[in-house]
């Protein structure tokens, strides 16, 4: 019983003897748009990772809708992920053999749709995001913001109910950029999925409900 | 006049300025130089206004006003004061005098002289500064330098600046015309200049060679 839909409590996670994170609480309600922003190196990754059951933290709790990450089988926490979760990083990480469409109808061959409705789903995707001309393309003959809007619509395929993306836009230019961020608020505000998204542009974080800086392994 | 900075609004009050010397020895060529290039600035600007037709005095003020929206609001006075210079020096010319029930509008135009000074003002790309300090710098550095809890100021700063530029972007999401776009672009890039700025200054203050150092103990 939560009103959050993730919650995070005195998360730790090293690598070796970095201290990625050293203790970070946060709260995500359903729907919110947040920002994590803050200097290079000071965990900002780490943590979007950790909040979508990426990385396994050594100590802390993380709980998505009340139930704790960590109790989490293997197999239901990717199953989670692939149902709830949508991720886009700073380049889109498509799979380079395969269409735009393909691209985006993967997540649901992988929970076992049928091609043809997988596809038809992931056109309607495409669409939604202007980018239904792209669908036969491969991401080779794609410009940056063309690839990041199928990355996005294959984020959001699944219909899930957080996306997490780390500088999704860091790569594009002011207006590419911008046309990518609407577009995902957008489609996100029909949906009411929660954005959770690391930046280091401040229009960005300005777009968001909510900006939270890390500095150093902990929220400042 | 090549080489001097057109900056689009007056830095510093000039009223303020002429009013904070003691005599007219006292004008420094910076301090006329600031005053003159603030007005010949506003003056190409209805300029521009008046190409696209004749207007009166209001019409141009806010015509001013919502093409610059990330600056102060232009006085109607400074309108009036430089549409009567514009007017002595052939660059407008009055077109007619209207009144409909309300007080007389004078409605000015644009002479053939007034649009030769415009391309002229248009061909010649702008200085890149130096722009005088503005407060923000000074009270950041003052801060940086006094030491007294320098951090929760950049962090309310930030704040402030940011719930300024979320104000812009909103505004820009609702204006379709791309010269509007652009004009609020330059706002918020400058509001972004800023930010980085505080940013880094943030940065500094954890940068080993400062006696915050990094390695925190605790
Ligand atoms: N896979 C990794 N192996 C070792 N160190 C890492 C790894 N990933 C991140 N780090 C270190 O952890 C710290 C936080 O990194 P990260 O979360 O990527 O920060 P940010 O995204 O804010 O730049 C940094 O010091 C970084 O060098
Ligand atoms: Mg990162």
């Amino acid at each position: 019983m939560t009103d959050q839909l993730i919650s995070a409590r005195a998360v730790r996670k090293a690598y070796g003897r970095t201290e990625a994170l050293r203790g970070v609480s946060l709260d995500i309600s359903a729907g919110e748009k947040l920002a994590i922003t803050g200097p290079s190196g000071s965990g900002k990754s780490t943590l979007l990772l950790s909040l979508a059951g990426i990385l396994r933290p050594e100590a802390g709790e993380i709980s998505y809708d009340g139930r704790r990450l960590d109790d989490l089988s293997e197999a239901e926490r990717t199953r989670l992920r692939r149902r709830e979760f949508g991720v886009v990083l700073q380049f889109g990480q498509l799979v380079p053999e395969l269409t735009a469409v393909e691209n985006v109808a993967l997540p649901l061959m992988l929970e076992r749709h049928a091609r043809a409705s997988a596809d038809r789903i992931a056109r309607g995707w495409l669409e939604r995001l202007d980018a239904g001309a792209l669908a036969d393309v491969v991401p080779g003959e794609l410009s940056g913001g063309e690839a990041q809007r199928v990355a996005l619509a294959r984020a959001l395929v699944t219909s899930p109910r957080v996306i997490f993306a780390d500088e999704p836009t860091g790569a594009l230019d002011t207006v590419a950029g911008e046309q990518v961020l609407v577009a995902l608020y957008d489609a996100a505000k029909e949906t009411g999925a929660a954005i959770v998204m690391v930046t280091h542009d401040n229009r960005v974080a300005a777009r968001a409900d909510r900006e939270v800086r890390m500095l150093d392994g902990t929220i400042a | 006049m090549p080489g001097r900075s057109l900056s689009a609004r007056c830095p510093v009050s000039c009223v303020d300025l002429l009013r904070s010397t003691d005599s007219v020895q006292d004008y420094s060529l910076s301090v006329f130089t600031v005053c003159i290039v603030a007005d010949v600035s506003i003056s190409h600007v209805l300029l521009g206004v008046l190409s696209s037709g004749p207007a009166h005095g209001y019409d141009l003020k806010r015509e001013h006003d919502i093409r610059f929206p990330g600056a102060k609001e232009l006085p109607y006075g400074q309108v009036y004061a430089a549409l009567q210079r514009l007017e002595r020096d052939g660059l407008v010319e009055v077109a007619e005098t209207v009144r409909d029930g309300g007080p007389e509008r004078t409605v000015y135009a644009l002479t053939e002289s007034g649009r030769a000074e415009l391309d002229t003002w248009l061909a010649s790309p702008e200085s890149a500064g130096p722009y005088p300090a503005d407060e923000l710098v000074r009270k950041a550095v003052t801060a940086l330098r006094t030491g007294v809890d320098a951090r929760s100021f950049l962090a309310r700063q930030r704040e402030v600046h940011l719930a300024r530029l979320r104000e812009l972007l909103a505004a820009q999401d609702a204006t379709t015309d791309p010269a509007g776009r652009a004009a609020i672009d330059h706002a918020v890039f400058h509001l972004d200049a800023d930010l980085r700025w505080l940013e880094a200054a943030e940065g500094r203050l954890n940068a080993p060679s400062s006696s915050n150092h990094q390695g925190d103990p605790s």
